[in-house]
């Protein structure tokens, strides 16, 4: 604006000049600074150490990251957290695009009421919504239990026995709550679409489905990309859910069946334990996997892309 | 589950049989299938409504009563006794308004900045803040809880509020709104009346940002009002607790008065669902911003 190019100026001088600007982004960088980067990087470093939190650190290079290899509970907590995440995924991808596109077609009436329905668990707390589902899994008494008793089968004792239905709990509860989000966010992308392309498509003769598998979703893609690295996180995330259905247990329940990688990252420190190197080369773990399953997600739609236009030339 | 999973089928192909013999019976099965989704969307909501009501044998009764019942009174009088709900309430309201709060302003000040100054660096300065939205926090959580044990920030609501509430995301989005909605000669106009730069932001831009307030303010405050996992390690004092909280002090494997808790879980959570299904649209487009409009 008043910066005249090719005007050389002290460093100074500039900063008063812009003083307004500078003071107003300052407190992003600071704040950013100490509460983010500063954990980050001390995170990094306190995971080649063994620490109790008050005495001598030790350096053990890798020793962290070896123990954390051979140790049998990680691998448990790691193979329970992506198989919640990855079987969840089916119902909240395809049931969200499935449902966005029900509403989105003329046929059907009351769109608003609908999509506010299945919005509701998203401004519910986490906690109350697995109390509830703690209780609707009973096994003696839980309305869940009760359906499977319609259909003539013994009662099951999904939070109990041996562990590994708290699993098929916790993707239940993960798919009720995350359907509608996705549902309302690829609702607005495909409102976004031109009624043009859908009416041209129609005339052409084209399917729904071959409406949906070639023209909606490719026109989607960024904002399914978006929807699938949220719920990656997310997944990387998970602790509330099986943490409060197993009765606030750090283990995760019966044979550790509901222990996600959060539940035992937060067990070793700063609850109850205290190997503080340990819990975070656990927490540079679950890092390093978001990031590449971010990279490998936008490497997979790029590809897509390409060998699509390739094919259409 | 083999009979489950054959119901299920049955269901569907009978839907999609009847979609394909008439144009009204396509609409009766999306309807249909709509309605029954709907309905399980809706039921834990309605059974916790219920069970708020009732005797906690009658919660353990099988098949389960799935209407209401008379027992409001004694489960109000046994949530008051096993926890303080309106201090936790209390807790969670401090919390989560002052966060918003101070939210709204360093984000509003921050992505007016990018948005209208010329600053030398800026692009980098934006660039850089762009990359932090890309690191999970997870990264250091550990090192984190240790500051706040060194800050005395333990049992102190400092460290839910202050660490996050110059946050990228709403700087960003503030200075997309921004972008859009603030004309340039506007600020002219105003600086050639004599008024400062920050008489100028809060007399002249921050009415103008009133929606983008709004979206952001729904957005922090619902993820607020509902965080658990940091409340948890940094909260270790009842009297502290914030509502979820106070919620999972009442779950325990010595036997949860389900009854109580219920109730408790209504109170909590009825006050934000209000307000969402009074203004739904608004609610859903602050939550879903970050992904619609990038």
């Amino acid at each position: 604006m008043r910066r005249v190019k090719g005007n050389k100026k002290g460093f100074l001088q500039t900063l008063k000049e812009y003083r307004v600007a500078y003071v107003y982004i300052a407190p992003f960088y600071i704040l950013f600074a100490i509460f983010g980067l500063f954990p980050m990087i001390a995170g990094l470093f306190l995971s080649f150490f063994r620490w109790d939190g008050l005495g001598q650190m030790h350096f053990l290079g890798l020793g962290n990251y070896i123990n954390l290899f051979k140790d049998t509970l990680f691998w448990k907590a790691l193979s329970n957290t992506l198989v919640i995440g990855i079987i969840a995924h089916i119902p909240i991808l395809l049931g969200g695009l499935v449902l966005a596109y029900i509403l989105n077609s003329k046929l059907v009436k009351g769109q608003n009421i609908f999509k506010t329905i299945y919005f509701m668990p998203m401004v519910t707390s986490a906690v109350a919504i697995t109390i509830i589902f703690q209780n609707l899994f009973g096994f003696n008494y839980g309305i869940i239990n009760y359906f499977v008793s319609l259909l003539g089968e013994a009662p099951i004792n999904w939070l109990g026995g041996d562990g590994k239905l708290i699993k098929v709990a916790v993707i239940v509860m993960f798919a009720w709550k995350w359907v509608g989000w996705n549902m309302v966010i690829y609702l607005a992308g495909m409102q976004g679409i031109s009624n043009d392309i859908y009416e041209a498509a129609e005339i052409d003769g084209a399917s729904h489905s071959k409406i949906v598998f070639s023209i909606v979703i490719p026109l989607l893609k960024p904002i399914i990309l978006f929807t699938l690295i949220q719920s990656s996180i997310g997944m990387f995330n998970l602790f509330t859910e099986p943490f409060i259905l197993t009765n606030s247990n750090w283990g995760g329940g019966p044979n550790n069946g509901g222990l996600t990688l959060m539940t035992y990252l937060l067990s070793k420190a700063p609850q109850g334990g205290n190997a503080y190197g340990y819990a975070s080369s656990i927490a540079y773990v679950i890092t390093f996997m978001v990031i590449i399953i971010s990279v490998v997600l936008n490497k997979v739609m790029e590809e897509k892309d390409t060998v699509k236009r390739k094919g259409g030339k | 589950m083999v009979k489950l999973l054959l119901v299920i089928t049955v269901v569907a192909v009978l839907l999609v049989i009847i979609s394909f013999l008439s144009p009204i019976g396509k609409k009766v099965s999306l309807y249909v299938v709509l309605g029954l989704i709907a309905l399980i969307m809706l039921l834990p909501f309605f059974m916790m409504f219920v069970m708020a009501t009732l005797k906690t044998n009658e919660i353990y009764s099988f098949p389960p009563i799935m209407w209401f019942g008379s027992n409001l009174g004694e489960n109000f009088k046994n949530m008051v006794a096993a926890v303080n709900f309106p201090r936790s309430f209390l807790n969670s309201v401090i919390v989560t308004c002052s966060h918003v709060i101070l939210v709204l302003f360093f984000c509003s000040i921050g992505g007016y900045a990018f948005s209208v100054y010329d600053f030398p660096g800026r692009n980098k300065l934006f660039a850089i803040l762009l990359a932090t939205m890309m690191i999970p926090a997870t990264a250091g959580i550990i090192p984190w809880f240790i500051m706040m044990s060194k800050f005395g920030w333990v049992n102190d609501f400092k460290a839910l509020i202050i660490p996050s509430c110059a946050n990228a995301f709403g700087i960003f989005w503030m200075r997309q709104y921004c972008q859009n909605n603030v004309p340039k000669s506007l600020m002219e106009a105003a600086r050639i009346d004599g008024c400062s730069e920050w008489t100028i932001f809060f007399r002249v831009i921050a009415p103008i940002l009133k929606p983008a307030y709004a979206s952001l303010g729904i957005m922090q405050f619902v993820n607020m009002w509902n965080e658990f996992m940091q409340a948890l390690i940094i909260l270790r004092k009842e009297k502290l607790y914030t509502l979820p909280l106070m919620l999972r002090s009442m779950v325990s494997d010595r036997g949860t008065d389900y009854g109580a808790v219920m109730l408790a879980s209504t109170c909590a959570v009825l006050p934000l669902l209000i307000c969402f299904l009074s203004a739904s649209k608004f609610f859903m487009d602050g939550l879903t911003a970050g992904a619609v409009k990038e």
